[in-house]
């Protein structure tokens, strides 16, 4: 695309409306306190601000906070894989991550993340829970081994399965300690059976060779399928419900008697649902214990009172940069304020759009950012002021300020990203969310500093 | 203005600031958190201001429990107790003992950090610092390839990352003795803070180097060390001017930023003011020194 320098006021002023409106997308509370000035004492303001509804409905663009923001639960865990075969460690930790997100969806928690991490031949899973303060509740939930038992009925099955009839039998299956959804699969006397995760060798996702339809292989072990015999004869026509930890997971009518240890679970799976089920198996059948390595719990006071100080500390720092420019540099000063100000909503609007979480390394990298971009304009304006003092025309100052401070702006922050990609690195996930917020920074700050500066100076000399 | 002419000056405050830091570094080394440790580290706040008897209590339910204290720090309504690595249910228990004397209490954090993962950490600090240092080295050495002989590219890199060492080795000192007489601890945020302190360094070097290589192009006639110093003088308001700018920021951040990133602005701070003064008053005035003793070395032959 050619550059039209005519045309970049325009893509300026468009890009600041998109940016502020995407700011203005989400509803804000605010809440502080102001001297008021007859009475000199503390007045609340309660400020309530809506957002624009149509906007969050296509997509929600508040910002993501960080577990140090918002308060939560961090918790390290190492998978033991002591007795499992090397082929077989990889799948066993996407079981355990499948089995403790099946175990945080039981929080009921909006977006928690799961991670596995393999470092040098120890296999990890990080895993975040915001919201669950009591870091010692969340791991004594997450941290068990998973536990597959198989449930058949030993009453007569219940005809009638309305949906409301389902809820109900579930919250009595959890009152009465049994695994959630057993009496509405098998009958109102569901029986554990002695056949459990020890038995099943390997869950597997195959294909039926007839219809080509996915299906879920299961391979017992020697005594295992001895086991499964026996169940599978006494409940010909009848259902089993196979649950992990405390939920059915999978409730197959048994239509004859499986006596070889391999059974094939059929019914309509998309590929997407065998897998899941196939990797829920997996995790009875290969059963990995966990010890915390690391674990954190924040409270939702404290993050909110460290978002506070960081919010309070960023806007102050922000004006104590504006005036300090205009002090320094005059009008100078206020076309850099201007420039700084769309800076700002373009980062933000980035934090919100990719997304990025927030941490509070994050917001002072995004501060630190903030003092990058005006270095760079600090360098423009100290080469102007250079050039003018030889005698140079303004417009012509303009000019060589910009092209010769180029090469020290592109070069310092090119270091800086080599330092900020390290961190990225290396980091852990604090020290990533400052890289991050720093790097991003770095890129945009290059482009206003060159981009929007400039073409404010040409605007407002050129008229001037 | 001579600012060339004084150099020794220069290395002379600088070996100041450096050598009781290196020092308190070899007696005392630094005051590691548990992120490096491994252990716990738990926060109770308590509804009111904490007094003497909640931290005789808190003390004496972990002798109780057989638990060292490794330390207790207070602040207004809050109390830190850090310990060797403690199990969920250990903390739990802890937390119901400290009930019984005082219901309000409640447990704002609970941190564990296995050895392992305190070791991981040292390391890949230690890695990162190498190799930023190393990349910075070869990406100075090739941004100013196109330098005036008889200069090498590779001085101009090797003199930042010597710069960047001063700064490091400044925050780092300091911090030995905070440590040693504050009990001020280094934890994994302290690493992201050195990080930015070398970035930052490495950042205002090459503006001063960068105007360096400009008038070594331009200015064909002049000395080296009149050039260096020309290049100081013209670049020193912007200097200054940045780094006022980021102190600023930082100082609004530590009066009005939360306590968590207290001594992380602080080691910026420290480290930025550090950069400042090596990019100018160390780092240019070592490519001096360099082109001098090249040339006396062939003068001799």
């Amino acid at each position: 695309m050619k550059y039209h320098p005519r045309l970049a006021p325009f893509f300026i002023a468009l890009l600041t409306v998109i940016v502020i409106i995407i700011n203005l997308s989400t509803p804000a509370n605010l809440n502080f306190n102001l001297l008021n000035p007859s009475t000199l004492k503390p007045m609340p303001v309660r400020y309530s601000y809506p957002g624009i509804p149509f906007i969050t409905k296509l997509r929600d663009l508040s910002f993501r906070l960080g577990l140090d923001l918002q308060g939560g639960s961090s918790i390290t865990l190492r998978a033991n894989m002591k007795g499992i075969p090397q082929s077989e460690r990889d799948s066993a930790l996407a079981s355990v991550q499948q089995v403790i997100q099946n175990r945080i969806n039981f929080f009921g928690v909006t977006e928690p993340t799961i991670q596995t991490e393999k470092v040098n031949n120890d296999y990890r899973i990080l895993v975040e829970i915001p919201g669950v303060t009591d870091v010692n509740q969340a791991v004594s939930l997450i941290g068990k081994t998973a536990k597959l038992t198989f449930w058949e009925g030993a009453g007569s099955s219940l005809a009638t399965q309305s949906a409301s009839f389902a809820t109900e039998s579930a919250m009595l299956d959890y009152k009465s300690g049994l695994p959630i959804g057993v009496t509405g699969a098998v009958g109102g006397n569901p029986k554990e059976t002695d056949l459990n995760g020890s038995d099943l060798k390997q869950a597997a996702v195959t294909f039926d060779s007839n219809s080509g339809q996915p299906q879920v292989q299961l391979t017992f072990t020697a005594s295992g399928a001895k086991k499964f015999a026996d169940i599978t004869s006494n409940n010909v026509g009848k259902i089993i419900a196979i649950a992990l930890d405390q939920q059915v997971i999978e409730a197959p009518r048994v239509s004859t008697p499986i006596v070889g240890g391999n059974a094939v679970i059929t019914g309509g799976f998309t590929t997407q649902q065998a897998n899941q089920l196939a990797i829920q198996l997996n995790a009875g059948a290969l059963p990995v214990s966990l010890s915390v390595l690391q674990q954190q719990g924040i409270g939702a006071t404290l993050g909110k009172s460290s978002l506070q100080a960081s919010l309070v500390a960023g806007i102050l720092g922000f004006l104590v940069i504006i005036i300090f420019m205009i002090v320094l540099y005059g009008r100078l000063g206020v076309i850099a304020s201007a420039a700084l100000i769309i800076y700002s909503l373009i980062d933000l609007s980035l934090f919100r759009l990719i997304p990025i979480t927030l941490t509070l390394a994050g917001i002072a990298g995004f501060i630190l950012s903030v003092g990058i971009a005006v270095d760079a304009n600090i360098l423009i304006f100290e080469r102007m002021k250079e050039e003018i003092r030889r005698g140079r025309t303004l417009a012509n100052a303009i000019e060589l300020g910009f092209s010769r401070a180029w090469p020290s702006i592109r070069d310092s922050n090119v270091s800086s990203l080599i330092t900020s990609s390290i961190l990225f690195y290396f980091g852990t996930s604090i020290i990533r969310g400052f890289a991050v917020t720093l790097a991003l920074g770095i890129l945009v700050s290059m482009f206003s500093a060159i981009f929007v500066t400039k073409t404010f100076l040409q605007v407002f000399y050129k008229k001037g | 203005m001579n600012i060339v002419g004084k150099r020794n000056w220069y290395f002379v405050f600088s070996l100041l600031v450096i050598i009781p830091g290196v020092i308190s570094l070899f007696l005392w080394g630094l005051n590691l958190s548990i992120d490096f440790t491994g252990g716990s580290e738990m926060t109770y706040t308590y509804p009111q201001k904490v007094n003497e008897k909640n931290v005789s209590d808190i003390k004496n339910s972990f002798t109780n429990e057989k638990i060292k204290i490794i330390s207790v720090q207070e602040s207004s309504n809050q109390v830190t107790v850090r310990t060797p690595g403690l199990s969920s249910e250990q903390d739990d228990a802890l937390l119901k003992a400290l009930q019984k004397s005082d219901k309000g209490v409640t447990q704002q954090q609970f941190e564990t950090i296995g050895p392992v993962v305190g070791s991981e950490i040292t390391t890949n600090a230690l890695y990162a610092i190498l190799v930023a240092a190393v990349l910075i080295v070869l990406f100075i050495a090739w941004a100013f390839r196109g330098v005036r002989k008889p200069m090498s590219s590779w001085r101009f890199g090797i003199c930042a990352v010597i710069a960047l060492l001063h700064d490091a080795l400044v925050v780092l000192g300091i911090f030995s003795l905070l440590g040693h007489f504050a009990g001020v601890e280094v934890d994994s945020l302290f690493v992201t803070a050195l990080l930015t302190v070398i970035g930052f360094s490495v950042h205002d070097t090459i503006v001063v180097f960068d105007r360096i290589r400009e008038n070594l192009r331009r200015n064909l006639t002049s000395e080296f060390p009149q050039v260096v110093n020309d290049s100081i003088l013209q670049t020193l308001v912007r200097s200054l001017n940045t780094s006022l700018t980021a102190m600023l920021v930082l100082f609004t951040l530590l009066i009005f930023g939360g306590a968590s990133i207290r001594w992380f602005i602080v080691a910026m701070l420290i480290g930025i003011a550090s950069g400042t003064y090596s990019s100018i008053f160390n780092a240019s005035q070592l490519l001096v020194v360099w082109q001098e003793w090249v040339d006396r070395k062939n003068l001799r032959r």
